[in-house]
């Protein structure tokens, strides 16, 4: 399951999270990006309680995006301790997605 | 409406099409021009040919083959966009088409742009893909690197989301023509930026710029399979199952544009494969 991430719950689901955080940054016209939520779904059940995912619509969280100056979508992002460490651009695999997630 | 649109007169596209002709399927070949195989001048290891042939050659015998059988083949169109999904909307240079099926055989692609920051920019700033991207340069001062018919198609795209567009020819002759858009001619040099990107350089000036968007001579079949939502792999080849579907439902590619062996030899295989994958899927799709 994921988590639909807006800058009010930013804080508290992401930053305060206890857990590493994916956030996938889309948006509804994005073709690639509706090829990724699958993949992005499958692996919130693969890694459930180990990993949270979130889901940040760019057209509702322009705010956000432009925070973590997203240029382009699809955009994946890991975040520990409120802290991004990985950032990956673009449709990729599940495997492979999650290697340059480094999860 | 077509059952099947193959991009690219190649040994690949041109293979594919015979066998989907003999499927009685109704096939479409758009070819934008000869290709690297064009460039060839001699061919001395693909079977059946006492003596060398040329590149030339080999696809002028494979087109008119293709129309002895009945395939109606475009030569000097050049696909520009596609879009929908079964069926897909493909737009040319002349016209636009509606198909059910698309397989991909456009060759080989090349990087667009040789120039320093390029690399460690993309996806910071430097997009291949007005609607991929564009929304998120509303209202912002963007570039865009190109001088033909596929520049003006992202243009148009990107027209909607700023009006702030300067166009970098880098250094080639503007082809068509833009209205009420700044259009640099000088080479780009370099493109700045350390987190995204900045700005570039010119031979002879620098721009500040929030964006850069390239559509540097003609589409390439990977640009086309990135929009639509394929998986395109590290090398800018498309990726395929072994029956040379992507993920997308109805979007098949084969030849080089898919990597391994760039060979005639492989790319005919990879055309007949295809044509036989697809002419199934058409099949299990209409009963």
């Amino acid at each position: 399951m994921t988590v639909k991430i807006t800058s009010a719950n930013f804080q508290k689901e992401v930053m305060e999270s206890q857990v590493p955080v994916i956030l996938d940054f889309w948006a509804e016209w994005c073709r690639p990006c509706q090829m990724l939520g699958p993949i992005i779904e499958e692996i919130s059940n693969d890694l459930a309680g180990k990993v949270k995912v979130g889901k940040v619509n760019v057209d509702e969280e322009g705010l956000l995006a432009n925070q973590y100056r997203i240029s382009s979508i699809p955009t994946v992002m890991v975040f520990k301790q409120g802290k991004p460490t990985a950032q990956v651009i673009g449709l990729l695999r599940k495997e492979d997605l999650l290697k340059r997630l480094g999860l | 409406m077509y059952d099947v649109l193959v991009v690219g007169g190649g040994p690949a596209g041109i293979s594919a099409a015979i066998y989907l002709q003999r499927f009685k399927l109704k096939v479409i070949v758009i070819a934008k021009d000869h290709g690297a195989l064009g460039q060839t001048t001699h061919i001395e290891n693909y079977y059946g040919f006492e003596q060398p042939i040329t590149g030339k050659q080999l696809i002028e015998s494979g087109l008119a083959q293709a129309r002895r059988i009945g395939v109606t083949v475009n030569e000097s169109e050049e696909v520009l966009s596609i879009s929908g999904v079964s069926p897909f909307v493909v737009k040319t240079n002349k016209s636009e088409y509606n198909t059910k099926v698309i397989l991909l055989a456009t060759g080989m692609s090349r990087p667009s742009l040789r120039v320093k920051g390029f690399q460690a920019l993309q996806g910071k700033g430097i997009s291949f893909c007005g609607i991929c991207d564009g929304f998120l340069y509303r209202h912002k001062k963007i570039g865009l690197v190109g001088s033909g018919e596929f520049m003006l198609e992202e243009l148009e795209v990107l027209k909607n989301f700023t009006k702030n567009i300067t166009i970098f020819t880098n250094g080639e002759p503007l082809k068509v023509a833009v209205n009420n858009h700044e259009v640099v001619s000088d080479p780009i040099t370099e493109l700045l930026g350390s987190e995204s990107f900045t700005g570039l350089n010119t031979s002879n000036n620098h721009y500040d710029l929030d964006g850069l968007f390239l559509a540097v001579g003609t589409p390439t079949a990977s640009d086309f399979a990135m929009r639509i939502g394929a998986f395109v792999n590290q090398k800018n080849e498309i990726e395929v199952n072994p029956n040379f579907a992507t993920n997308v439902p109805g979007l098949y590619a084969a030849g080089d544009c898919t990597g391994g062996l760039l060979q005639i030899s492989k790319a005919v295989r990879d055309g007949a494969e295809a044509a036989i994958a697809i002419n199934k899927y058409l099949k299990t799709k209409t009963s």
